[in-house]
């Protein structure tokens, strides 16, 4: 195996959301100071490409597109033990959909070069479009599989799939190269070892930008981006909330009248 | 592509030996809405082998054409010849609209064919609707589903969406006219990817979560596998079904196909029970479009009241099983 490369998205930490708030005149996110977190589901495409590097040989190589201040994530995927990694950070990748940025990891890849494996999550927790996978391989024209739970890399260049599907699992038979999104049941991500964040300081991190990727400014960003975000709305309750009071014996009663008001059984 | 705005919706009709996805005749239905607002035609697209007596159930739930796309080669989904048979029926109908459902099909294959059609793609929708001037308003949540955002697809057609499974209602069955049209393919012969060793059938057929009229769902607060029977209980009664938020199908108390919210199903029966659930996006995004929601939570303050009808805020193991009692009393038969 030459390079296996793996997607990696830095995300805001759920543990904080509840800071989000919406900006009531631009209808825009106001996130500030909302920790990033490398998204969880990478984590499990990075061990996977460890894997197959031990079984397989070849370089990992990071691929994150995202602001220059996500350096410090992305040494954390170093230090889990990638080889080296690519930071595809320019303002006109800005407000790209799902179409743009897979327009925009595709050319890092062809960048990088070389590959054989290209390993996402499955989903990402902010945008969370599961697009990524299956538009990144297309824009490379090379087949993909999504929602991967089991990854073998038998006989020399081919590689056996187990696909999640919502009445069990597919088996697939693939060779090389492929996109592949896998889903948290696949692996269990690595601890960082203490020497693995020493060993990270040392290793590469490549900041690029369109010029070196040159993809059509046409096709990125927000103006490059077909899906345009037309509003944005904090989701809201119309619900009666009515509370029931009194003792177990009353509540219960009320319970059960409020039960038969809904008409979904007879008395 | 992008001048002709077509009014036509089109429905990928998703089977899997031979059985065709719930989400697809919920699909058929919102597009009958859209199409009909829109002065359109509805359209599903079936693919597979052998798979051609399932068109006219299409029709019966809304299409009025159906078109066929039948050989030994779609036997098995493989995502390279069914997105190059869409690619080439989407390039050659110029629809304005293609629905799909959010299933692990539908989510695989989408995103590749709007991609090559280079046209935009949202994901996971929980409602559309036109706008005046044609555009699908696609709503799409977000950041574990605390933020709805509205999405559309202006300068490109077709506008595409993928739906979640359970958000959208369907038409009644009845005998319905429709036309059902084969289509020749052509298939490259080679570069279609992977092939398909063996597919495995681990869940076994069970009462669809999300056709029960009546859904008790119980969260990490029933305290274990030795209380859930009680919500099975409770959903007999009441002729429902029992779901769960995630903890319960990290602990093995429920299985993953009961698993409600963003990255389970959505529901939207008549009545909601929900036991011992915090109210976290996660969730309330799988069941906040149901009619009437119950919620029984021993925290005074828990964020499912706001999300709720009628609130119980007591232990649940001093309300439920009098309520099964007083259900058993009562209920007929
Ligand atoms: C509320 C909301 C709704 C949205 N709806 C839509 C929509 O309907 N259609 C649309 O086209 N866009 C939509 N977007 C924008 C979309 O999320 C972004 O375009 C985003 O760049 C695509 O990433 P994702 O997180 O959705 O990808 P996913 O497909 O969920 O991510 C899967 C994997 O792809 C890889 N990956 C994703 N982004 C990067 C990155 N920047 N760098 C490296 N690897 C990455 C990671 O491995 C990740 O695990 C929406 C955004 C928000 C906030
Ligand atoms: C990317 C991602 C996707 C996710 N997708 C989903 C999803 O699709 N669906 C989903 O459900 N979750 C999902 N989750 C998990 C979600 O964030 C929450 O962790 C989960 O919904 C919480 O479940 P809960 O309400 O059962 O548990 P908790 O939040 O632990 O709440 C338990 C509740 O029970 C109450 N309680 C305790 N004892 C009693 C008692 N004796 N009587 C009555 N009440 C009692 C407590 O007051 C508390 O409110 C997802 C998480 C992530 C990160």
């Amino acid at each position: 195996m030459n390079r296996i490369i793996v997607c990696v998205k830095p995300v805001p930490d759920p543990k904080h959301w509840d800071k989000v708030s919406m900006d009531p005149e631009t209808k825009t996110l106001k996130r500030e100071g909302i920790p990033l977190i490398l998204n969880p589901l990478d984590k499990h495409a990075l061990e996977a490409a460890l894997v197959l590097r031990e079984s397989h040989g070849g370089e990992v190589v990071l691929l994150s597109m995202a602001p220059p201040f996500a350096q410090p994530l992305i040494r954390e995927g170093l230090a889990m033990g990638a080889d080296r990694a690519v930071l595809l950070s320019d303002r006109v990748f800005a407000g790209s959909d799902s179409l743009a940025t897979a327009e925009i990891l595709a050319a890092g890849c062809r960048w990088i070069g070389d590959y054989d494996v290209i390993l996402c999550g499955n989903q990402s927790i902010d945008g969370s479009t599961a697009q990524i996978c299956s538009q990144l391989a297309e824009m490379l024209n090379i087949p993909n599989v999504m929602h991967v739970i089991g990854l073998e890399g038998s006989s020399g260049d081919n590689l056996v799939i187990t696909q999640k599907i919502e009445s069990g699992s597919v088996t697939l038979s693939s060779g090389f190269p492929i996109v592949l999104s896998v889903r948290k049941e696949l692996n269990k991500p690595r601890y960082i070892p203490f020497t693995g964040i020493l060993a990270a300081e040392s290793k590469e991190i490549t900041i690029v930008s369109n010029e070196d990727v040159r993809v059509d400014p046409e096709r990125i960003g927000l103006s490059g981006s077909p899906t345009k975000m037309a509003g944005m709305d904090v989701r809201k309750f119309e619900r009666k909330r009515e509370r029931l009071e009194g003792t177990v014996d009353e509540i219960v009663k009320k319970l059960v009248e409020r039960i038969y008001q809904c008409g979904v059984i007879e008395c | 592509m992008n001048e002709k705005k077509s009014a036509d919706v089109w429905v990928f009709a998703e089977q899997r030996d031979g059985e065709l996805h719930d989400v697809s005749l919920e699909l058929l239905g919102k597009a009958s809405e859209l199409a009909s607002q829109a002065g359109g035609a509805v359209v599903a697209v079936l693919m597979g082998h052998q798979v051609r007596e399932l068109a006219q159930i299409l029709v019966n739930h809304g299409a009025h054409i159906v078109f066929v796309a039948d050989d030994p080669r779609l036997g098995q989904y493989r995502l390279l010849p069914y997105t190059h048979v869409l690619e080439s029926l989407i390039k050659k109908h110029e629809p304005g609209t293609v629905l799909m459902g959010a299933t692990a099909m539908g989510v695989e294959l989408a995103p590749r064919v709007a991609a090559r059609l280079r046209t935009g793609l949202s994901a996971h929708c929980i409602d559309l609707k036109l706008d005046e001037k044609g555009n699908l308003l696609q709503m799409v949540p977000g950041w574990g589903g605390g933020i709805v955002a509205t999405i559309a697809c202006p300068d490109h057609r077709p506008q595409m969406a993928t739906v979640m499974p359970g958000a959208m209602r369907v038409l009644p069955e009845e005998e319905r006219e429709g036309r059902i049209e084969d289509v020749s393919i052509d298939l490259p012969d080679s570069n279609m990817g992977p092939e398909v060793l063996g597919v495995e059938r681990t869940v076994a057929g069970e009462q669809p979560l999300e056709k029960a009229e009546v859904v008790v769902a119980g969260g990490w607060g029933v305290g274990g596998k030795e209380n859930w029977h009680l919500l099975e209980e409770l959903a007999r009664l009441l002729g429902g079904a029992v779901g769960a938020t995630r903890p319960p199908v990290d602990e093995g108390w429920a299985r993953e196909s009961q698993m409600i919210g963003q990255s389970g199903k959505t529901v939207r029966p008549t009545l909601y029970l929900g036991i011992g659930i915090s109210g976290v996006m996660h969730h309330i995004v799988g069941m906040d479009q149901s009619k009437h929601v119950i919620s029984i939570n021993s925290n005074q303050n828990a964020d499912i009241f706001q999300a709720s009808d009628v609130i119980v805020a007591q232990d649940f193991m001093k309300i439920v099983p009098p309520l099964i009692s007083e259900l058993k009393s009562r209920v007929k038969g």
